[in-house]
């Protein structure tokens, strides 16, 4: 893989215009990758998904080039319905558009970041590749006070024109002091076997809000990895939803820093995967500081031999006096092949707080069942209704009444 | 004063007339072949024995020290520890109780214990090791009406060698971890019972384990097999004298439950916890691990684990037959600069395995706590059932407490519950209680005692009010 590595840096660095001290900066990361390789089992955070072994056994070689001198055609019959919505859209991991046609636009910022590598806090390799590899990058400030009018809808859209590759993708989100941004990752690929490693940083000022839903409903052979770091400043709420679904492999990481008082994290998450899938959640709510408040609800639906990861950590350190931590992950395993792992963790060194965490995995209860089908429903009809009423718990936990009515609409949970 | 004195030179004499029994000798201070084939010929093991012990060590010579858990020590220079060692000299023993942390002294007062029996506890008399082997002595000879073997591990070694050669290492192979196949290579002593079949032992089998010598690893070796249908409850303690350098103790605990026999194992733990400054104490890593190898089978742990610098421990059970049932009960408290890291593992195997784990941490002072643990249900497992409950309490905000559980479910028809949570005593409840006339230390033991009732009540009488007034006193100074 070294020489491959190698050989796909020098390309990729040759298609940039970048300083000296920037390709030394790419080059240092690419050694850092390079001497760690991709996280396996042995590492505590991949303990329940060997990365490594994940890719051999789904992609074989991977391959790190990207050509994107030129552009691909945006399908626009790719975009939801229904919604007016501002776009970001990703091809193969090259940004086509950036299109916030509902906003006033000195109320937008963007940056191109393309040239400025900033480290992100996250230690895995994988944060490594990301920094030697990543092409464009940009900024999106919203300004203070400004609330957008419309989500914004992030496609990340992947084609048949790629195959075997890894595509590394950052963005930067600063919201400004009472501002708000209401961001959806919307994943579509009809490629197969490509690996893709995306890195968010979220900087949330004073009393802005920050709702953050991902959805990868759509079924696809391709391998993900996404990082999101969320800094919280006074009064700052961030909403996470997470819809784990389509894709062969998916890790979606949180990492959420409770900086400011008064802040709080919500992390909602449902797993629904069938066949060989493999998804995982992590999350780390870490409390920095005095009244601060996080709430976790995640729940899967296991079918055939899929397999789904939860680890989530609350960390409450000695000044985070009053801190109130929740964590909830409930499982139903439908076949006797699949598999639900957890690490619910909670590290905690101050001593007024209020937190917990449960956890619980079984099979369906065939006592509701039996109730259901007295009252005249078939079997087909009450597992559905049961595993819709499961799975509505954390859908009606979205604030948003459009967006929660458009994943609703996807998953096919009617009321 | 003069009375004490008398006492105290009365069990001057009641030890000294002891000595005879108790070996005086000491390896060469390192780890190696040598001290190996030492520790073996002084015990006079067979040939099997000592291989069984080279085999481990050919292994542990290969092996890494485990990093991973919370607690960090200072490493462990292995080849400047003794392997074997009997008792010092007196003379190196406090002479008499003033020479004792008056601390110390109170902390026993209050446990209620008799001065005679307080002596032995503190280790100014009685060594108890032999105190442990004479009270299996005691009651011998009725034991043995029954077919029951109690004795030292070294002694059934020697005359019953069919059964130590098929059980031991059979729950803990010599290819196990670090410490454990430590353990392996040196063992020096410990129990060993065996309970036939369809046995109900009528009596609670128990062992007191102390550490003597300074500068001396302790490593026993448990051993205890329930035949069929045989019933056992054996109880553990555990004291050790007030040192300031830490002291290693890396004991391995084996239990084998054939069909239809249930185990039932308790242990207070009150290793000397080093001194407030967290200077000394002892470093309590102990392997132990319980084999329900029959069907309806049970192993039951409790623990209560008030001592040690360090406590790095996960009483285990595999469920391999079908219907059996293992349960872990355990109160661990810190207070000071202690650390622990200690929970279970729940291995389900065989079908229709059930376990249950009941865990309170109480930390205080500047120590640091961590619930670690792994319940990993098979797929071939059908219809295992898993209840979990973890909870914490913190005293001040220089202590730590952390959950770290692993749930590992493979199986649909299988169900698994976790809960977990972290609190402080409320005002409220303080209020409440100070209110009725309770001082504040007195309500708050009587609070946490309340938190622990569910462990406690788990725990065989005798046992029971020790280790209550042992969870009062472990949290003295922590409140106010």
């Amino acid at each position: 893989m070294k020489e491959q590595l190698q050989k796909d840096f020098d390309n990729t660095i040759r298609n940039l215009s970048l300083s000296q001290k920037d390709i030394e900066i790419k080059k240092f990361y690419l050694d850092n990758f390079i001497n760690k390789g991709f996280p396996n089992r042995k590492e505590e955070d991949w303990k329940f998904s060997d990365l490594n072994q994940i890719i051999k056994k789904n992609i074989g070689e991977l391959s790190f080039y990207s050509d994107y001198t030129y552009t691909n055609k945006v399908d626009t019959s790719a975009f939801v319905d229904g919604l007016e919505h501002n776009k970001i859209v990703f091809i193969n991991g090259r940004i086509e558009k950036i299109d916030f046609d509902y906003e006033k636009k000195d109320q937008i910022e963007i940056i191109d970041q393309s040239e400025t590598i900033n480290k992100f806090n996250n230690n895995s390799s994988l944060s490594d590749l990301n920094s030697a590899f990543t092409n464009k990058s940009f900024k999106i400030v919203v300004k203070k006070g400004y609330q957008l009018t419309k989500p914004l809808i992030i496609y990340h859209t992947t084609n048949s024109k790629i195959w075997s590759k890894n595509i590394n993708l950052r963005l930067n989100f600063e919201l400004y002091e009472n501002s708000s941004l209401r961001l959806i990752d919307l994943f579509r690929d009809t490629s197969e076997k490509n690996f893709l490693n995306i890195f968010y940083n979220f900087d949330l000022k004073e009393n802005s809000v920050l709702k953050n839903y991902k959805v990868d409903k759509f079924e696809n052979k391709n391998i993900k990895y996404s990082f999101n770091n969320i800094e919280q400043d006074k009064n700052s709420i961030s909403e996470t939803f997470i819809l784990s679904s389509g894709s062969n492999f998916f890790k979606n990481e949180i990492n959420c820093n409770l900086n400011g008082e008064y802040s709080s994290s919500f992390v909602n998450g449902i797993f629904s995967i069938n066949n060989n899938k493999h998804h995982e959640i992590r999350t780390i709510i870490n409390h920095l500081t005095e009244n601060t408040k996080s709430y976790q609800l995640i729940k899967s639906v296991l079918e055939d031999s899929s397999r789904a990861v939860y680890q989530g950590k609350i960390f409450v350190n000695s000044k985070a006096q009053k801190t109130d931590g929740y964590q909830l992950s409930k499982a139903i395993l439908l076949n006797k092949d699949s598999e639900f792992n957890a690490k619910p963790e909670l590290e905690i060194y101050a001593d007024d707080v209020k937190c917990s965490h449960g956890s619980a995995s079984g099979s369906l209860n065939e006592d509701s069942i039996f109730y259901l089908m007295s009252r005249g429903l078939n079997y087909q009809q009450s597992r559905e209704l049961l595993i819709n009423g499961f799975l509505l718990d954390v859908v009606e936990k979205i604030t948003d009444p459009e967006v929660k009515n458009l994943i609703k609409n996807m998953i096919g949970i009617k009321e | 004063m003069d009375n004490r004195q008398k006492e105290i030179d009365n069990l001057k004499d009641y030890k000294y007339g002891f000595t005879t029994d108790i070996e005086n000798t000491r390896a060469p201070k390192g780890l190696n072949e040598n001290v190996i084939k030492f520790i073996s010929n002084i015990k006079k093991e067979p040939q099997w024995m000592l291989d069984f012990r080279l085999k481990a060590f050919e292994r542990f010579k290969q092996l890494k020290e485990p990093d991973w858990q919370k607690p960090k020590y200072p490493k462990i220079d292995y080849q400047d520890l003794y392997y074997y060692s009997a008792p010092k000299s007196m003379k190196d023993k406090p002479k008499n109780l003033d020479d004792l942390d008056p601390k110390l002294l109170e902390t026993y007062k209050k446990l209620g214990i008799p001065l005679q029996e307080q002596k032995r506890l503190n280790g100014i008399a009685v060594d108890a090791v032999f105190d442990s082997v004479s009270v299996a002595t005691t009651f011998r000879e009725e034991l043995t009406k029954q077919g029951i073997i109690f004795c030292p591990i070294s002694e059934a070694i020697q005359n019953h060698p069919e059964l130590v050669k098929k059980y031991l290492g059979s729950v803990i192979p010599v290819t196990d971890h670090f410490f454990a196949t430590l353990n392996s290579a040196v063992f020096t002593d410990g129990s060993f019972a065996y309970i036939p079949e369809g046995v109900r032992c009528p009596m609670e089998l128990s062992t007191y384990f102390r550490i003597n010598a300074s500068n001396t690893g302790q490593f026993e070796r448990t051993l205890i097999v329930a035949d069929k249908g045989s019933y056992v409850s054996y109880l553990e303690g555990c004291t050790a004298p007030m040192r300031d350098e830490n002291q290693l103790h890396a004991a391995n605990v084996e239990l084998v439950a054939l069909d239809d026999a249930e185990i039932k194992y308790s242990t207070v733990q009150n290793w000397y916890p080093g001194d407030k400054d967290g200077k000394g104490g002892i470093y309590n890593f102990v392997t132990k691990r319980g084999l329900c190898k029959g069907k309806n089978s049970k192993i039951s742990w409790t623990q209560v684990e008030t001592g040690s610098a360090i406590t790095w421990k996960y009483p285990s059970c595999i469920l391999k037959g079908d219907n059996s049932v293992g349960e872990f009960y355990s109160i661990a408290i810190t207070n000071n600069h202690q650390k622990a890291d200690t929970g279970t593992k729940m291995i389900h195997l065989g079908k229709n395995t059930k376990s249950k784990i009941i865990s309170k941490g109480i930390s205080a002072g500047f120590s640091d706590m961590t619930y670690r643990g792994l319940v990993d249900i098979s797929s071939k497992a059908i219809n295992s059932n898993n209840y979990t409950q973890c909870d914490s309490l913190l005293m001040g905000n220089k202590c730590g407490a952390h959950t770290v559980p692993y749930i590992k479910n493979k199986n649909s028809e299988s169900n698994i519950a976790h809960e977990a949570t972290t609190s402080k005593i409320s005002e409220e409840q303080l209020y409440y209680c100070q209110q009725r006339g309770l001082s504040a230390e007195e309500a708050v033991g009587l609070i946490v005692n309340g938190f622990c009732k569910e462990v406690l009540q788990q725990l065989p009488m005798e046992f029971a009010v020790e280790a209550q007034k042992l969870v009062g006193i472990s949290l003295e100074g922590s409140v106010g």
